[in-house]
């Protein structure tokens, strides 16, 4: 039986890494991306494609490129061949602030938020529209702001926080609060780096179910490495090595498959 | 807490402009006119704390713009002094015809309007251009710091066209109104500090609106910005040239006031001088690189007079002192003065 579904998993694995026809569903379609540093090729002619509403995990070896996979689709690095596109736009032609204007919000892998401004000013400026000169000048602190503020406060659970320096926040606190702050954003595309890295057991468990709540109407995509956590909330795991896709299906698929078995899990 | 300082913040504008408006029933003439020169500083100073304090960007060019100003005022005042003559330095350097780009400065309508125009478009090319490659922090100090070094250069050597190193100078009136008796420098000496009352005032508004927020933001995180975003070089652009135009409002009335604009006033020693008036009155408080600009103004006169040798350092020891002790500068040691005064009032 489980031979079997191996076998799927390799077929299905192959056919991605052949660069598969774009769904129509698909909301972003990574084709053969490839960028080197100095020669050396962290992500090399990687095809991926993620459904809407789907909540996909990435995991693999350290120096398999899975962040930087991330950098490309959010703009921070450019790649040197191959294309991301986004609900109809090429990625790879925008800049970041243009690229999150669109709806692609990125967490980074240490949580990076605005340690000198509190919680709700944090929320403030993440707030999207006017993010020129002229619309941050003439900003106010609406009704609708600061509902659209308590609503993510609440969701992330920093409610009781709002007052706090971000900079006092815990490792998970912050961890939250840049959900939020991506989330206040309203992205349909979430690239989550290492979201529960530093959290105590309670606030996985908790930000497993933030992540299965917020997958509802948008689609994710997660790197991590507790498998645990992975097995909580996947609805797909792509697994990469030396930057390319080396199996894809569910969990229990790709922990299956031998060379997965190999170089990853059975270290 | 921020709710807390705001309203000191207000309160301290307040009080500089009240303490402002009194000191000619107290100061002499001659001190006075002082006070007007340490104020066309001030209006650089509140820029350096909407760049520096705020966004992290840190110029130290910010003669460049003062110079802009003040040379602009500077040129309308000697063409109406020496009308309708030729300026006099000119004829002694032998130009027998006024340069075509002296002609706008025959109106002063046209006068103020470049004064704003001029220095608002030079700082936002130049610093887009620069933001937009991502330099900043250590190589955008080093590229003002050149700047202005350069421009120093190019009005030394074009003497003809400049006054050279001497400058400009021996203005008489302004529009017919005489600038150089008592009463004309005071009335000069309330517009200033008005202008300067209103420069306070938009600058806090500024720094209290979100994008006075993000402008912390980028200082701390400015890569996290544009995944918020925002295009974070249009912002530190726009911040550089707000303090551009504040430094040229200054530079016009030192030009006024003192009677006199040079390349010294203008040049690295003395912009780097009004980095050093924000960081003791307070990089993050507004009226406090005010208060900052004026009492060194005073200190260094003060100083330069009882010792004409060694003045200089007293002047570098008190800027490492207020590094080293007070990095918040006077504004923070006021804050937490008030702060522990709030504290010890409530229990009782």
């Amino acid at each position: 039986m489980s031979a079997v579904m191996n076998g799927g998993a390799v077929a299905h694995a192959d056919n991605v890494a052949t660069g598969s026809a774009p769904r129509s569903d698909a909301i972003l379609q990574v084709t053969d991306l490839t960028v080197s540093f100095d020669g050396f090729r962290a992500v090399d002619g990687l095809s991926l494609s993620i459904e809407k509403n789907e909540l996909r995990v990435i995991i693999g070896p350290n120096g398999a490129g899975k962040t930087t996979l991330l950098d490309m689709i959010c703009g921070k690095t450019r790649p040197s061949s191959g294309k991301v596109v986004f609900n109809g736009h090429d990625l790879t032609q925008m800049s970041e602030h243009q690229i999150v204007r669109i709806g692609v919000g990125r967490k980074f892998q240490t949580p990076s938020v605005y340690e000198d401004l509190t919680v709700i000013e944090n929320f403030e400026i993440s707030i999207p529209g006017g993010q020129n000169v002229l619309g941050s000048l003439f900003f106010r602190r609406t009704e609708e702001v600061m509902e659209k503020i308590h609503e993510v406060a609440e969701q992330v659970f920093m409610r009781d926080l709002l007052d706090h320096k971000a900079g006092r926040l815990s490792h998970g606190q912050k961890q939250w609060l840049e959900i939020g702050m991506l989330l206040i954003h309203t992205p349909d595309l979430l690239l989550l780096d290492e979201p529960v890295a530093g959290m105590s057991p309670r606030e996985r468990e908790q930000t497993a179910d933030l992540l299965s709540r917020i997958s509802a109407g948008k689609s994710v995509i997660v790197i991590e490495h507790d498998m645990d956590f992975v097995k909580r909330i996947a609805h797909k795991v792509t697994v990469l090595h030396q930057g390319r896709v080396l199996s894809e299906g569910s969990v229990t698929e790709v922990q299956e498959d031998p060379r997965v078995i190999d170089v990853y899990l059975g270290h | 807490m921020s709710r807390l300082f705001r309203q000191p913040d207000t309160m301290a504008i307040l009080l500089v402009v009240l303490v402002l408006a009194f000191l000619p029933a107290l100061l002499d003439p001659f001190r006075l006119n002082l006070v007007s020169k340490y104020m066309a500083f001030a209006f650089v100073a509140v820029g350096i704390v909407l760049t520096w304090g705020y966004g992290g960007v840190l110029s130290l060019g910010q003669g460049i713009f003062f110079g802009a100003g003040g040379y602009m005022m500077a040129m309308f005042l000697k063409l109406e002094a020496s009308a309708p003559e030729l300026p006099d330095f000119m004829v002694w350097s032998s130009v027998d015809k006024l340069p075509a780009w002296w002609e706008p400065f025959h109106s002063l309508t046209l006068t103020l309007l470049l004064i704003f125009i001029v220095p608002a478009l030079l700082a936002y090319v130049f610093s887009y251009a620069i933001f937009k490659k991502r330099v900043s922090g250590v190589y955008f100090a080093i590229v003002t710091l050149a700047l202005a070094l350069t421009l120093t250069v190019l009005i030394v050597g074009q003497q003809g066209d400049t006054g050279g190193a001497n400058g400009i100078t021996d203005f008489r009136t302004l529009l017919g109104f005489d600038i150089v008796g008592d009463a004309g420098k005071q009335t000069l000496y309330f517009i200033e500090t008005a202008v300067l009352a209103v420069a306070m005032a938009l600058a806090v508004a500024m720094v209290r609106s979100r994008f006075g927020k993000i402008l912390i933001a980028i200082r701390d995180k400015e890569d996290r910005v544009r995944f918020s975003g925002y295009n974070t070089a249009h912002m530190k652009a726009f911040v550089f040239t707000v303090a551009a135009v504040l430094s040229s409002i200054g530079g016009a009335f030192y030009s006024v006031q003192v009677g006199l604009i040079s390349p010294t006033a203008i040049g690295v020693v003395a912009s780097i001088e009004m980095v050093i008036y924000a960081a003791v009155g307070g990089r993050m408080s507004v009226p406090g690189a005010v208060v900052g600009a004026i009492l060194i103004g005073f200190l260094k006169s003060y100083l330069s007079e009882t010792f004409p040798e060694g003045w200089l350092y007293f002047l570098g020891a008190l800027f490492i002192l207020v590094v080293v002790v007070l990095p918040d500068g006077l504004a923070g040691l006021a804050q937490r003065l008030y702060a522990a005064q709030a504290k010890q009032a409530q229990p009782r």
